[in-house]
């Protein structure tokens, strides 16, 4: 029997996805601007964060309304709770975009540090990251957000090794340390960004199957 | 001492259950023995001419009593007339409508009615629907059994409808039907099956009243033409006939004997069909 | 100010991204909805006794309003009187006012005043007749002349039975299950086309299943009809109304959309109610 309670988890599902496809556009459109220099690019993304930041209250609004009216059970219950904390994600995932193109911004004003070849590479993987995490949002995929977690260590690594080159640079040129600086915060949101992603998956494993998988160090007993 | 107070007791006790069994297996032996006795006496004369001819002069034996059977038909055909249209809309009243004064007022009266002698009943009838027209009469006969059957009618077309549950009723005027829409299409048929057995039960009662006849129908000998005459009835032949010093007509006495009472037994044997195929049907 | 030049050859490289969605999804807007029951300063009596005190509400059109609170505290004696069926009670009196679009329904005629609001009550009451004779009963009181076939099709595929019926039209009503004869008493109360229907705890004898079955039949004929139940279960009352009535010892206490009664009520008593905390 078609409920209209199923309308309206569609209808939540379609926004938060929506919310989904915004972030991912800024995120890329962000690390693009910091790879082209292109400061249009940097603005537009500044200009979408409220579009980003209505939708999470308009979703959480939703979500609030489905739960104290309709009162869900078991995976319609999960859903609901693991969109909650998507949404939260997402948003903060939009705010690392922002940074990332307020660095864009600064690092404009100098010339290249050097050759971007690790940057590209990990925006890639972030976002694909982004992107799949999303996907297994849509599909209810498991093994999909089972991928996701394993590449969290891969953009960690990445990370690590783009701060040992630019701190490298750092110490023997001292004038670009400006430029080199906010390169290594936009690896950090990177970084960052690919840490929400591993939320996002993790709640999807969540709603799906009803395992709790974060902390796995966490003795569970 | 106690000891024996026990087995007294214990005895005591014994003897009374057994009575008890004793009495209520007379109450069935009753029933059974005049039935049996009827059977027996009145079977041997019942044959084809009983219920085609008329009775033969005093003296000739045979003839039978088909004016007299087709006379009780004619008299229950009255009392119907006369007597259920009135028992049911009291009944429809006392169940609808009426405040509680006047309810119990009519009821009342109504057991009252139930109860006056059926011979008062008659010598009234005599004097409403004889004495005017100085002839016994079908009518007349039809008058009197017609008041005998109002009591029984009233009080089971009531009982009926009050049986019905109020959640139809509500239904229906929930769907702007009025009062009287709703009694009758909704109420009254849901009722129908018990209010039918209790005018079948109320007819087979009087169909076997004597004493009011007496007065009103009186008998006849030949068949009765048209209302206005005086018209046989199948007590009222037993009696004569059972006080007549004919063997004859001893035998046919115990035939209409039988006839009665199969009557009555049919009536009350086929109400409780009606009654358990529900008809009217209650809530599910 | 972007003198300095940035090298391309690795960016060129990455892929455009694979936007999950392309287009906001749009978002139905909802009528304002007018008013259907204008209730003014209402007051009712058992006899001496006082079971509705000073009641003031709007019922909107086509949509569900829904009538909550403890046993006794006067909302099956309100929903009763919308389409004065406590008539039917002796010594009962009303005072105050009740419009229906408008007009005084006191001043109307009574009949008319129910072939326009109809009633399912808390047990299913179909009729001794076939399920047919059931749904055509008030056509046929109210003297309609045409094809009843097919308004009896057609209440039926509203009430949602049809499917389940069209093979037994005319056997009992009672051979169908207790889910299924108050449907037909929808069906039946539907037949005549009624502006309003009055649901007193239509519900309350049924199983879950069956329950959502009816929930989801009301949820449909909001387009057509206006709805008011009257219901003891607050999940029901928050899963299927628009609008939600909160009574108390005759009061009413609280009344606003349901999504904001449920999840940010103004008034301590509703809170407790709903919060089970009510003593």
């Amino acid at each position: 029997m078609e409920r209209h309670f199923e309308h309206d988890l569609e209808e939540l599902k379609q926004r938060l996805l929506w919310m989904g496809s915004l972030a991912e556009r800024a995120v890329h459109q962000s690390v693009q601007a910091v790879l082209d220099g292109e400061e249009r690019l940097a603005e537009a993304v500044l200009g979408e964060e409220d579009a980003i930041n209505e939708m999470q209250i308009e979703i959480d609004e939703r979500v609030q309304r489905l739960l104290a009216l309709q009162a869900p059970m078991a995976t319609d219950l999960r859903f609901l709770l693991a969109v909650s904390r998507i949404n939260g994600d997402l948003e903060r995932i939009g705010d690392q975009a922002v940074n990332i193109a307020q660095s864009a911004m600064r690092i404009l004003r100098h010339p290249q540090v050097k050759p971007y070849v690790d940057l590209p590479r990990m925006s890639e993987l972030a976002e694909a990251m982004v992107r799949d995490s999303l996907n297994a949002v849509v599909r209810g995929d498991q093994e999909l957000a089972q991928s996701v977690l394993r590449r969290d260590d891969q953009v960690d690594r990445l990370r690590d090794q783009l701060f040992r080159e630019l701190l490298t640079y750092m110490m023997e040129d001292s004038a670009v340390v400006f430029a080199a600086f906010e390169l290594v915060l936009v690896a950090k949101n990177l970084e960052r960004i690919g840490d929400h992603a591993t939320n996002i998956a993790e709640d999807v494993i969540y709603f799906v199957a009803g395992r709790d998988v974060r902390h796995p160090a966490l003795d569970r007993r | 001492m106690s000891r024996i107070l026990l087995i007294w007791r214990k005895f005591l006790n014994v003897v009374m259950l057994t009575l008890t069994g004793v009495a209520a297996f007379g109450v069935v032996a009753v029933l059974f023995l005049i039935l049996g006795y009827l059977v027996w006496n009145g079977g041997k004369s019942l044959n084809f001419d009983f219920f085609t001819q008329l009775p033969k002069p005093v003296g000739e034996t045979g003839g039978g009593m088909a004016n007299a059977i087709v006379g009780s038909l004619k008299l229950l055909f009255l009392a119907a007339l006369m007597g259920l249209p009135v028992g049911l809309m009291a009944g429809v009243y006392l169940a609808e409508f009426g405040g509680k004064t006047f309810s119990y007022v009519i009821r009342y009266t109504t057991d009252l009615l139930n109860g006056v002698p059926s011979i008062v009943i008659g010598i009234f009838a005599y004097s409403l629907a004889v004495l005017p027209f100085k002839h016994f009469s079908a009518v007349a006969g039809g008058v009197a059994l017609g008041i005998m059957v109002i009591p029984i009618t009233v009080r089971s077309t009531e009982e009926f409808l009050r049986a019905v549950p109020g959640s139809l009723r509500e239904g229906a005027m929930a769907l702007g039907a009025s009062k009287w829409r709703t009694i009758a299409t909704v109420v009254l048929p849901a009722a129908k099956g018990g209010i039918i057995t209790g005018v079948l039960l109320a007819l087979a009662r009087v169909a076997g009243e004597t004493a009011p006849l007496l007065f009103t129908a009186f008998s006849n000998r030949f068949w009765s033409p048209g209302w206005g005459q005086p018209i046989a009835s199948l007590p009222v032949m037993i009696y004569t006939y059972a006080i007549a010093p004919y063997d004859d007509w001893h035998r046919q006495a115990w035939a209409a004997g039988l006839i009665l009472l199969a009557l009555v037994l049919v009536a009350n044997i086929g109400t409780r069909f009606v009654l358990s195929r529900g008809g009217g049907g209650r809530s599910a | 100010m972007g003198a300095t030049t940035h090298g391309n050859n690795a960016t060129a490289a990455r892929r455009a991204p694979q936007i999950v969605m392309t287009e906001k999804p749009p978002t139905a807007s909802e009528k304002e909805a007018q008013v259907r029951f204008e209730i003014s300063d209402l007051n009712f009596f058992y006899g001496p006794k006082q079971a509705v005190f000073g009641l003031n509400l709007k019922i909107p059109k086509n949509r569900v309003t829904a009538l909550i609170g403890p046993s006794g505290c006067g909302k099956s004696t309100f929903l009763r009187t919308l389409n004065r069926m406590n008539e039917t009670i002796r010594n009962t009196r009303v005072v105050g006012e009740i419009l229906l679009d408008g007009q005084d329904i006191s001043q109307m005629d009574v009949v008319g005043l129910r072939r326009r609001v109809g009633m399912v009550f808390q047990r299913p009451n179909p009729f001794p007749k076939s399920i047919f004779e059931n749904v055509a009963y008030g056509l046929r009181i109210n003297g309609y002349q045409g094809r009843l076939d097919d308004l009896v099709e057609h209440s039926l595929r509203r009430a949602a039975l049809w499917d389940e019926a069209k093979d037994s039209l005319h056997k009992s009503a009672f051979a169908l299950s207790g889910g299924q004869q108050q449907r037909l008493c929808i069906a039946r109360a539907l037949a005549v086309d009624p502006e309003v229907l009055l649901l007193d705890e239509p519900c309350s004898a049924l199983d879950p299943v069956t329950t959502a079955k009816i929930e989801e039949l009301m949820f449909h004929l909001k387009d057509s009809c206006t709805m008011a139940i009257v219901t003891h279960n607050m999940q029901q009352a928050a899963r299927a109304s628009d609008f939600t009535a909160f009574m108390l010892d005759g009061r009413l206490i609280e009344h606003t959309e349901t999504s904001k009664l449920f999840t940010t009520p103004t008034d301590p008593r509703t809170e407790a109610y709903i919060t089970g905390r009510f003593g």
